[in-house]
């Protein structure tokens, strides 16, 4: 018998330390990890990332509004009370649940069809009456559930089925950056745009849900976070690539930071211009001769 | 503020009424936008609510109002929002889905003319669902509708609309805001109040017929199908009232404050010695089509007395069933502003169309219409092949 082939560990004895089960990362509130969206798809993993904040901050009692897009399959999956609404209508739902169960912690789940082309004066007047609930956005950019058209998220250049040569600003208009829209309102407290298309991200934007949750179970006011998310299938493109087509397009428009924390606004053009500049920081740094600590 | 009379009536116009007889059946949210003649509604809603702990929010839109009330009415609370026709349009889409989700909404219209009839009864929304509507005469007779609603909304997990009208909204009436009591309802434990949440038991409160990963997933078709089935059991809380049925050769159905008119007219008319009767539909869905045959039996002809083009003629007519004719008395009438009341609410007009139905005379013209009557053109005059 070669070395190379020789055993590597030793079988002869009991290990010293028992074997270390690992725990499935599967929250609590999720019945089963399973579901019918495609492959690729960024929405499960934001909802599980939801989920996750509500967890870290055991918070028990939970509704959750439900909006019509392709999540609306996944909320089958969620053991949490359910009031599914109307496309569009999730913020006023959620006004109504709140109200009437001021003790629970209510959010609301909706697309950026379904919240910013739809329902776009729904979630102002709920944020600029400050009701103590969270709105979470989950943005890709495109109505997946019909096959990818264009949004009001859809940003220019995407290629839609219904923006076939790329969305042109002189034709169809400019997107809207709905987390800058509710930073300006007196109502809103917490704002946030996160994303999960790397690790890095999905443990910021945890960060960003627990905070809209801390905003809420503190009666501070309206809470919001919005998620970008992959959508291979409404972007025509393999699925590997969703994260890198995320950053590269959706993300350089809608970009991730917390846009209104303790009553202090930063603007999505602020956080544009704070990457850029860090960006050149670490240029400079290389070109010093490395990157300093 | 109001203030009572000895007997503990307080003078207080329709609107607060109806108003005090939703938080005496425990409604407490609501949430509405302004328009006449449903404005009082809101206005007294936002005055009351806050004192029995409760919730008025004045919406920024009818499309808000509705969904704000359906989150409220979701978590198990009784609540209600309501507008008058136009209003209620904006609303229609939430009012189908809401029944598909079986939600016990309590809808107040009220509405600028009886033209809303069809409105009510066969809905502007989308798909296959009824709501029950129950319409009151008076602000009496809608301090015991409107929590009827409240139960029956309860008991059946629909919507119940109150179908009002500018004159019940607004009139001043001598009224006790009584507390009625009804059977005991079981407990709403599909209600999401968010108790379950984690239990592995969470609750569903949705239109689509999603289950929860595990339970049996009915799909739309086995909500639709399930809502279909329950209809016909709600059609047996038909309500109606009748007058002078019995040995009447002409009968005129009615409802809302119209009736109260045609009721009027009619002892007029009884008192001159003429045989006409009266029937008050006091649901419109379900509609008392029943009574309507059993009176259609042996009447001469029955009339159809509404504020409208003619919609409530069409119920009339399938409850007659051919057995006796049925013929529109009634019309379009509104004032100026197309608000309010206009001169077919009013017990001359009234007395005398029923009169011209039972003599077989023409109807007479309304003073003042004759100008408002369509004149087609030449080329409409014919019959396009």
């Amino acid at each position: 018998m070669s070395d190379l082939l020789g055993p590597v560990l030793d079988t002869s004895a009991a290990p010293v330390t028992a074997a270390r089960i690992v725990e499935p990362r599967i929250p609590r509130l999720l019945l089963t990890p399973d579901h019918h969206l495609c492959p690729g798809c960024g929405e499960p993993l934001a909802i599980r990332t939801l989920l996750q904040a509500i967890e870290d901050l055991g918070i028990e009692q939970v509704i959750c509004i439900l909006g019509i897009g392709c999540y609306t399959s996944f909320g089958a999956n969620l053991d949490v009370d359910l009031v599914q609404c109307l496309h569009g209508r999730a913020p006023s739902v959620a006004t109504g649940a709140k109200r009437m169960r001021p003790e629970a912690a209510v959010f609301t789940l909706q697309g950026d069809g379904d919240m910013v082309n739809e329902g776009l004066q729904e979630v102002l007047h709920t944020a600029a009456r400050g009701e103590h609930l969270t709105c979470v956005l989950l943005n890709n950019g495109v109505f997946g559930e019909t096959g990818g058209h264009m949004t009001a998220t859809t940003v220019i250049g995407q290629r839609t089925k219904n923006t076939i040569e790329g969305r042109d600003a002189e034709y169809h208009g400019y997107p809207i950056l709905i987390g800058d829209l509710i930073a300006r309102l007196e109502g809103a407290a917490y704002v946030a745009r996160g994303s999960v298309h790397n690790a890095g991200a999905v443990a910021r934007t945890t960060k960003m849900l627990r905070r809209a949750f801390e905003t809420q179970q503190r009666r501070e006011g309206f809470s919001f976070v919005e998620v970008l998310t992959m959508c291979p299938t409404g972007w025509f493109i393999p699925t590997g690539e969703g994260p890198d087509y995320l950053s590269s397009t959706l993300a350089e428009v809608h970009i991730m930071g917390e846009l209104k924390v303790d009553g202090v606004i930063r603007t999505t053009e602020e956080l544009h211009a704070e990457n850029v500049a860090r960006a050149a920081e670490l240029e400079a740094q290389l070109a010093r001769g490395g990157l300093e600590s | 503020m109001t203030t009572t009379d000895p007997t503990g009536r307080a003078l207080m116009e329709g609107s607060e009424a109806l108003v005090r007889a939703a938080i005496a059946a425990g409604c407490r949210f609501f949430a509405g936008y302004p328009m006449t003649p449903f404005t009082e509604v809101l206005e007294h809603f936002a005055a009351l609510l806050p004192d029995v702990g409760g919730t008025c929010i004045n919406a920024e839109s009818e499309i808000e109002a509705v969904g704000m009330a359906w989150g409220a009415v979701a978590t198990g609370a009784r609540a209600a929002t309501g507008s008058t026709g136009q209003g209620l349009a904006l609303m229609q889409e939430s009012f189908s889905e809401a029944t598909l989700a079986e939600l016990p909404l309590v809808i107040f219209n009220m509405s600028r003319s009886q033209g809303d009839y069809f409105q009510a009864t066969r809905g502007g929304g989308h798909g296959d669902y009824r709501h029950l509507v129950l319409a009151p005469q008076d602000a009496r007779e809608g301090i015991r509708l409107v929590q009827l609603a409240f139960h029956l909304a309860d008991k059946w997990r629909n919507p119940v609309m109150i179908y009002g009208d500018y004159l019940l909204a607004h009139t001043l009436e001598a009224v006790e805001v009584e507390t009625f009591e009804f059977p005991a309802l079981p407990p709403k434990d599909w209600a999401a109040t968010g108790e379950r949440t984690g239990t592995g038991a969470a609750v569903s409160v949705t239109p689509l017929g999603v289950a929860k990963h595990g339970q049996p997933d009915d799909g739309q078709e086995g909500r639709s199908q399930w809502i279909a089935t329950k209809m016909p059991l709600m059609e047996r809380e038909v309500r109606v009232e009748t007058g002078h049925c019995d040995d009447a050769e002409t009968v005129v159905v009615a409802f809302g404050s119209t009736a109260k008119f045609v009721k009027y007219a009619v002892a007029q008319l009884r008192d001159e010695g003429l045989r006409v009767g009266w029937i008050r539909p006091v649901t419109l869905w379900p509609f008392p089509y029943d009574t309507v045959r059993e009176v259609a039996a042996r009447v001469r002809v029955i009339g159809s007395y509404e504020i409208s083009s003619g919609q409530m003629v069409d119920d009339v007519r399938i409850g007659a069933a051919g057995l006796a004719p049925v013929e529109f008395i009634g019309g379009v009438s509104t004032d100026h502003s197309g608000f309010g009341l206009g001169r077919l609410l009013d017990v001359d007009e009234v007395r005398e169309r029923i009169r011209a139905l039972h003599t077989g005379a023409a109807q007479p013209v309304v003073p003042g219409y004759e100008r408002f009557t369509y004149r087609p053109a030449p080329h409409q005059l014919e019959v396009t092949p």
